[in-house]
């Protein structure tokens, strides 16, 4: 197991050198630092003078990937490449391009808390709400409850999750007046303005991953130690909680896991609809501002706890089923 | 003449439909392919949405030709010289042209004759706030109070009855060109599907292309005198900014995931088939790939490629080739950073087919590896290709809208479900509320989503048995397994 997961995260590290490559590739390459300085300063006050100043500021004033003027290992080290990726290593984000964002390291230390408020919860209510829908539909299985239970199914994985978005906030928040339409507070205040992003979230992924864990729970109900508990004599309800829904959990976690990332990111759109100050407003206020150095680290962000999120559901493999060992 | 202009999509979308025409006579050249593909449209939910999917296929090919007006000579000008409307037209406009004229001043609800925002006009030498009266919708009648119901009611009413009429019409002609048995006659053959007995489903595809055209009879009767789903905030005609929006949603759902094929099929097959280290490359690029967060990955994509833009404003004529190419290149992105799941399948489906009988026969003859890859490999695993591309179709239309929100979709000039969503979200926390651009946005939407996914299931439960299995059915039995018992081969 030890080995296992030391192996797991130096592949981790490789991966996540090969990610860094190919975003500075992506940011720097086609848009070279003077265009983002001249971009950023912004209008006719360009002057030579000042891209130079603004490249200097960020450590922007050197060549890309190979210094030339430098001697031995500085030909590497000496390089806009180079330094970047070591601080991004080190969790050292630096400063945003343009002048009114501040430290992106910090941003990111106090964003991440409220991103992980609302994205556990919207994690946690999502499974458990899909598994419970599905196991009901399974249950119930050749009735008319299924047959219209995967009808709403396919009808709710077809609307657009920025629809249940407008039309939760404008219901419940407008209407009805039971929660505010967006913003944020701490504390314990904090549930009232994350009630709803929670539950439309959960909702608007109901119908594909209930549907696909009905498929799921059906597979595993064809199997032959299925037959072999009701030969037993075990009631249905001791066969689908005991032995279909612990058999079912591997699909199940993998499925879950792949959301696992946009938990830490928080969810990008829901947090921007609600107002809500997390790590994925910051990222698509970023994306508008064309804040290139936020967008940079956030997609280092976001990998390296996708990376992360992965090795985690290898190790809840080992538990759901104990046949699998991690050599 | 006006001068034609060819788009970069248009390109893609008629090569796609050539690539369509030639598919087609190849299952038609096929029995096994055949059969699996009447297995598709033997599915009542299936064949229903397919009509409404020819349908929005129809308006996107209609959309899809382009070309610009030729102005007429100006005063002076040498003679010889032809100048071009700056305005890009499609056939959709020509055809949807009192849509697009009865342009109004501001927003106004579905079937209005007066405007949304009241005005101060002078009245009798008082000054009042009154809804004046739109400049289209509904200006023909004299005293709208009292005619307004019924000229709105006897529009339907024609529209209904003229719209059913052509749909049978269609149908009856549909009919007709069915194959049939030499015995049977014309009318053998209505009585069949009026009786719901053929193989496919007629009936349904029946019911379906007459409500279909019943919709398009109503939208065509009202068109020009009122705005069935009313203006948005400049005047411009919803039903008319939809309908656009359709093509949109056609050409990332296909293109996009046409764009992911190349690199999923070549590199899934390599990987699975030659191992080694050719493998663990390959499986390196698309973890990478597949750990960067996909909607962040592209918005760094598009973002770059909006730079590029901006640096090269003298690479288009006019603004519709650029938001056209913006388009184009967003389902490249889309492509380029999609492919990772379907390399991933394909790899596990190779190496389970490389172990084959056939295979191995194939390599004891001497076949190069190349040449098995392409004419042994490959056609075993086309079926999944298939699936997966269907799939994402509805997948990629739903996405766009949130690209689109995150300000990394389509160019805002150009009609899309995102954009629409994007301005109703405002709309929507007006008061009074704006409520139909929404409205009509979400049932459009919904519609062709939903008409996707339907085809899409239909045509995984036809090319993959196993999928089949877990349609939800009705029996009056006692439940039995449905599922052939699988080696359980957890590893």
């Amino acid at each position: 197991m030890g080995t296992y997961i030391v192996r797991r995260v130096l592949y981790g590290v490789l991966i996540l050198l090969g990610v860094n490559l190919a975003t500075f590739f992506l940011f720097f390459t086609v848009n070279t630092p003077d265009d983002m300085a001249r971009m950023n300063i912004g209008g006719k006050r360009v002057t030579q003078e000042l891209i130079e100043r603004w490249k200097d500021e960020r450590g922007y004033d050197k060549p890309l990937y190979w210094n030339d003027k430098e001697q031995g290992a500085d030909k590497l080290t000496d390089t806009i490449f180079w330094e970047r990726s070591v601080s991004l290593f080190t969790l050292n984000f630096g400063r945003a391009d343009s002048e009114s964002a501040g430290d992106i390291g910090h941003e990111v230390a106090t964003r991440m808390w409220v991103s992980i408020q609302l994205a556990l919860p919207i994690f946690l209510l999502q499974v458990i709400a899909s598994t419970a829908f599905a196991l009901l539909l399974v249950m119930f299985r050749h009735t008319k409850l299924d047959l219209w239970g995967v009808v709403m199914c396919v009808l709710m994985l077809s609307i657009s999750s920025l629809f249940y978005i407008i039309v939760g906030q404008f219901l419940f928040s407008r209407v009805l007046r039971l929660v505010p339409i967006s913003g944020y507070a701490g504390g314990l205040d904090a549930v009232r303005f994350l009630i709803l992003p929670v539950i439309l979230s959960a909702l608007a992924r109901l119908g594909a991953e209930a549907r696909l864990y009905r498929a799921m729970f059906l597979e595993e109900i064809g199997k032959d130690y299925v037959r072999t508990a009701r030969a037993k004599g075990l009631s249905e309800t001791v066969v689908m909680f005991r032995h279909v829904l612990r058999n079912a959990l591997i699909p199940i976690i993998t499925s879950a896991g792949g959301y696992l990332p946009y938990v830490f990111l928080g969810s990008l759109v829901f947090e921007s609809f609600f107002g809500i100050p997390g790590l994925g407003a910051y990222a698509i206020e970023a994306i508008s501002k064309q804040d290139f150095a936020i967008v940079r680290t956030m997609v280092f962000v976001g990998s390296l706890l996708a990376i992360v999120s992965y090795i985690l559901i290898d190790i809840a493999y080992t538990w759901a089923d104990p046949r699998v060992r991690l050599a | 003449m006006p001068k034609f202009v060819l788009l970069w999509t248009d390109v893609a979308v008629w090569l796609l439909i050539a690539a369509l025409v030639a598919y087609a006579l190849v299952v038609r050249r096929q029995p096994n392919l055949a059969a699996t593909w009447r297995k598709v449209f033997a599915d009542a939910a299936a064949l229903a949405s397919s009509v409404v999917l020819a349908v929005c296929l129809l308006l996107t090919l209609a959309d899809s030709v382009h070309f610009r007006n030729l102005l007429p000579p100006a005063a002076g000008a040498p003679a010889g010289s032809a100048a071009y409307d700056a305005r890009v037209q499609s056939l959709l406009d020509v055809v949807l042209r009192p849509l697009v004229q009865s342009r109004e001043s501001t927003y106004s609800r579905p079937l209005a004759y007066v405007g949304f925002t009241k005005e101060s006009q002078t009245i009798d030498g008082k000054v009042q706030r009154v809804a004046p009266r739109l400049k289209h919708g509904g200006a023909h009648l004299d005293d709208p109070a009292t005619e307004w119901l019924g000229d709105v009611l006897r529009r339907v009413a024609t529209g209904l009855v003229g719209g059913m009429a052509a749909g049978a019409a269609l149908f009856a002609l549909l009919i007709a060109a069915l194959p049939r048995r030499a015995d049977e006659g014309w009318r053998d053959m209505a009585g069949m599907v009026w009786h719901g007995e053929t193989a496919v489903p007629w009936r349904v595809a029946g019911f379906t292309i007459m409500a279909v055209a019943a919709l398009g009879g109503v939208g065509a009767a009202l068109m020009g005198a009122y705005h069935p789903f009313g203006t948005d905030v400049t005047g411009n005609d919803v039903l008319y900014q939809t309908l656009k929006s359709i093509r949109t949603a056609f050409v990332i759902g296909t293109l996009a995931t046409l764009a992911t094929l190349p690199f999923a099929v070549v590199l899934g097959i390599m990987a699975g088939y030659l191992k080694g280290w050719v493998d663990e490359a390959i499986q390196y690029v698309y973890t990478v790939l597949s750990s960067i967060p996909n909607i962040l990955l592209i918005a760094a994509c598009v973002l770059m490629v909006q730079v590029f833009l901006d640096k090269h404003p003298e690479l288009f004529e006019t603004s519709v080739e650029r938001a056209d190419v913006k388009l184009f290149l967003l389902c490249a992105v889309l492509g380029l950073t999609g492919w990772a799941g379907l390399c991933r399948l394909l790899r596990a489906e190779t190496l389970k087919l490389r172990e084959l009988e056939y295979v191995q026969a194939a390599n004891a003859f001497g076949v190069s590896r190349g040449r098995i890859m392409v004419r042994h490999i490959f056609p075993n695993v086309a079926h999944l290709m298939l699936i997966v591309t269907v799939l994402e179709f509805s997948a990629l239309i739903l996405y766009e809208a949130v690209l689109s929100y995150v300000g990394v979709g389509v160019d805002p000039s150009m009609n899309s479900f995102g954009g629409m969503i994007n301005f109703a979200r405002n709309e929507m926390s007006r008061d009074p509320v704006v409520w139909w651009p929404f409205a009509a946005a979400f049932t459009f939407m919904v519609t062709l989503v939903l008409a996707a996914n339907l085809f899409a299931d239909g045509v995984r439960d036809a090319f993959d048995p196993r999928a089949r299995a877990f349609r939800p059915r009705i029996s009056r039995r006692k439940p039995k397994p449905e599922v052939e018992p699988e080696a359980a081969a957890h590893a």
